[in-house]
């Protein structure tokens, strides 16, 4: 039964194989990317987060991607967001779901091919219903 | 998502090369597709897949989503005021249905 929720929850193995996924096996950075999220999250339906990355934003040296990941997550890439030079700045909010308590990678792309990330633990009290609760 | 309302907050009028902020919200469940109903049956999955944002024409900001974004979703993020001119919201859902929301913004 591979449909069930709890056998198709990613595990830091999954989350790190969307990392790899996503820039193509390059290095990874700490730094430059800062992700704003509760220590403790007291409902995991509706996690308020931001995430900026320090960047110029100019033509020759921008943010291209930001994707959230969750480790605990059913899956392990929340979301994307696409910036540009445009932008301005490099700041997003959203509301993300969170299924347990567990580590929160930001990972940004930059104009240059580099990457760079932050990685929040998040403690979450009353977990997002995912398996049919 | 005919059903859907979308709702954009960002100033009316700002001064050229400003960072002008704006916020996003569109109503919808975000249902996972993980949830079944009170008879056992499975829900299907409906949720927002992308919101793209043009100014003028050149997209300026997309997003892709999963259902590991909350129910009736929030966005916050930024431009730059370079003139006057039309800014279009359009999400697309996993069913297809699209809402647009198209604000004028003025540059001084």
């Amino acid at each position: 039964m591979a449909l069930l929720p709890r056998h198709a929850w990613a595990s830091p193995e999954l989350r790190d194989k969307a990392l790899n996924e996503l820039t193509g096996g390059r290095p990874i950075s700490d730094g430059r990317v800062t992700l704003t999220i509760p220590q403790v999250a007291e409902n995991g339906l509706s996690v308020y987060t931001t995430v900026q990355v320090d960047s110029p934003m100019t033509p020759d040296d921008h943010v291209k991607k930001i994707h959230i990941l969750a480790e605990r997550n059913p899956i392990a890439r929340l979301l994307t967001w696409h910036l540009g030079p445009r932008s301005g700045t490099a700041k997003v909010s959203t509301n993300i779901r969170l299924a347990a308590t567990q580590q929160v990678t930001a990972l940004a792309e930059m104009s240059d091919g580099s990457f760079w990330r932050d990685i929040k633990p998040v403690v979450v009290t009353i977990a997002a219903c995912i398996d049919g609760g | 998502m005919a059903l859907a309302t979308a709702r954009v907050s960002m100033p009316k009028e700002v001064g050229k090369g400003d960072i002008v902020e704006i916020k996003t919200l569109i109503r919808h469940r975000m249902e996972t597709g993980y949830r079944v109903d009170s008879v056992g049956k499975k829900i299907a999955r409906h949720i927002v897949k992308l919101l793209t944002v043009t100014y003028d024409g050149e997209e300026i900001f997309r997003m892709d989503f999963t259902q590991g974004v909350a129910a009736n979703p929030f966005v916050a993020f930024t431009t730059v005021a370079t003139q006057t001119g039309e800014l279009v919201f359009v999400w697309v859902d996993d069913k297809g249905e699209e809402v647009r929301v198209v604000k004028e913004l003025t540059v001084a």
